[in-house]
């Protein structure tokens, strides 16, 4: 009888494996690394503002003057520019993403497509800080010119918004359209075998398949809105300011930042550490907004596989 | 020429996909309240035959038709025909289970909803599971989704949902092929039910489900020619078919000789 040929069944050593595995476990750590690392620079810079005699929790949770320097340190000034020029970014990028993505993958020919998407990338690819000069030079003229100049002032959280809007459009829209393209064919081959209309089979069937997608497309919209810094510090003003008019400057929780920073600031002063604390607002802003997303969708969304 | 009565008539019917020509030349006469069974080997154009009938094929870009296809009369391609209203006319089961990620009752009523049903919904619904022979599975749990049924289930839940919109005629594209002999056997028993209030058209890839649930069976192949087109080569009883074919080659797919 021939003898078997597999007679070792011992595990062989492998050392490019295990190297290759070192190094996938290493480049995830990193990102995790920077995280953890930004967190404790931001929280360690930030105790030191609040750990001030001169601030009192309560006492600026219903203050609404932001003026470090004379120990004012209400926040509404900076969230309510913030939440501003933010909603009124997603009212336009939401709405006219989404339309963008339901048309690319739902109506356009592949030939229309493969012209709008490149010209879409594009306009994602554009430095934030044209957006601003966009905003200071075209958008705020235009409003002044329709609502007139005693109304709008030159510097003003609508044009910024408004700017900012046509930003995250191209952010809303690609993400979107991915969970679009993604529901499966066989769903849509249903609807129409059923007698639906284009309309009907995109906004009845697809439009809700895909909608754990695009509450993730809207989330990341909306912290990318929160988190924008250039065209808010261009257009929307410089100087903190309470109100809910979007005609008159305000300025944002990041625009502030880059103020301050962008002056001479010495190391301890109540502004350095104040804009430490804006900063850890801002990042627990966006990850309370990433956890709501998360269970949001989780609840909603229309699981097709 | 005699007192049958046909749903669809195709007349030299021919189907490209671009340049290439698929199917070539059919000429059918589906009778009403029958089965009429498509066999043939793998991709010889059996499911393109099926989905012209509804105008299924035309959400691919570049597929068209040359011919013509008659239903109850009127010409399926006229320019004024709306696809919308013949999909609605003539309902579809395709090969894989496809529910909608929604509720088992909104499966079935979404489809009725769309077409303007205003009867009492809960009704329809209880009545297409009950056709569908679904019913007594699901009744206490019409708000789950219609994902968390078996396989056997979701393709019985699809046929329900088909026919809540009351159409005439049902396409089945090889409805039980991702099915157990269990639920197939069940889809079978329903066809024969079906077709009191329907026609249905049914490809199919397995002999013993043609052989015993259509009464009409149309053998297609691809021509021999060279050119890979798929056409009916004998159409006829499903016990003539089966049985005594007139065609060398029909013979040879149903005994399993080749195919």
């Amino acid at each position: 009888m021939n003898q078997l040929k597999t007679t070792n069944l011992r595990r062989k050593h492998r050392p490019g494996e295990s190297l290759i595995q070192g190094l996938l476990f290493a480049s995830g750590f990193v990102s995790i690394f920077t995280t953890l690392g930004i967190i404790y620079e931001l929280g360690k810079e930030a105790l030191l503002f609040f750990q001030m005699p001169e601030f009192d929790f309560w006492v600026s949770l219903t203050n609404t003057v932001w003026q470090p320097q004379a120990g004012e340190f209400g926040i509404w000034p900076l969230l309510t520019a913030t939440f501003l020029t933010s909603v009124i970014a997603m009212s336009i990028a939401i709405p006219f993403g989404l339309a963008v993505a339901i048309y690319l993958s739902e109506y356009a020919t592949p030939k229309v497509r493969s012209t709008l998407k490149p010209v879409l990338e594009v306009l994602a690819g554009i430095p934030t800080i044209v957006y601003g000069y966009f905003a200071l030079m075209f958008m705020t003229p235009l409003l002044r010119s329709i609502f007139g100049t005693e109304i709008v002032q030159v510097y003003n959280t609508a044009s910024a918004g408004l700017v900012m809007g046509i930003l995250i459009l191209p952010l809303i829209t690609s993400m979107s359209e991915d969970a679009l393209n993604a529901v499966p064919r066989s769903l849509r081959e249903a609807a129409y075998g059923l007698g639906a209309t284009k309309l009907e089979v995109a906004v009845q069937v697809v439009l809700p398949a895909a909608l754990s997608g695009i509450a993730a497309a809207v989330i990341l919209g909306i912290s990318r809105a929160v988190g924008e810094t250039m065209i808010v510090a261009l257009a929307a003003g410089a100087g903190p300011n309470f109100t809910f008019n979007p005609f008159v400057g305000a300025e944002t929780v990041t625009g502030h930042i880059v103020r301050i920073s962008g002056g001479d600031l010495s190391y301890d002063s109540v502004d350095y550490n104040s804009i430490f604390a804006l900063g850890l607002l801002l990042f627990f802003i966006t990850l309370s907004l990433n956890v709501i997303s998360q269970r949001i969708v989780r609840r909603f969304r229309e699981v097709y596989e | 020429m005699n007192d049958k009565e046909y749903i669809f008539q195709t007349k030299d019917l021919s189907i490209y996909y671009g340049n290439f020509k698929a199917v070539t030349n059919i000429n059918l006469n589906i009778e009403r309240n029958k089965i009429t069974a498509i066999i043939g080997p793998s991709g010889c154009g059996k499911s393109t035959l099926l989905r012209a009938f509804n105008r299924m094929n035309e959400l691919s870009t570049g597929t068209r038709i040359e011919g013509g296809i008659q239903f109850a009369g009127q010409d399926l391609y006229a320019p004024d025909v709306d696809p919308v209203e013949v999909r609605y006319r003539i309902g579809m089961v395709f090969q894989k289970p496809n529910p909608f990620p929604k509720s088992i009752y909104e499966n079935i009523a979404w489809g009725a909803r769309i077409h303007g049903y205003n009867g009492n919904m809960d009704e329809l619904v209880e009545n297409s599971l009950k056709k569908a022979a679904l019913w007594d599975e699901v009744k206490d749990k019409l708000r789950q989704s219609g994902l968390a049924l078996s396989g056997g289930q979701q393709q019985r839940l699809c046929i329900a949902r088909a026919l809540a919109v009351q159409p005439e005629v049902i396409l089945m594209d090889e409805p039980a092929s991702a099915l157990d002999p269990i639920a197939t056997l069940k889809i079978e028993e329903l066809m024969q039910e079906l077709k009191k209030d329907y026609t249905i058209v049914i490809v199919t890839h397995n002999m013993q489900q043609a052989a015993r649930a259509s009464d009409y069976t149309a053998m297609m192949m691809l021509s021999e020619d060279g050119k890979r087109s798929g056409t009916v080569i004998e159409f006829a009883d499903t016990t003539k078919i089966f049985t005594r074919p007139s065609d060398k080659r029909t013979e040879g797919y149903v005994t399993g000789r080749y195919g």
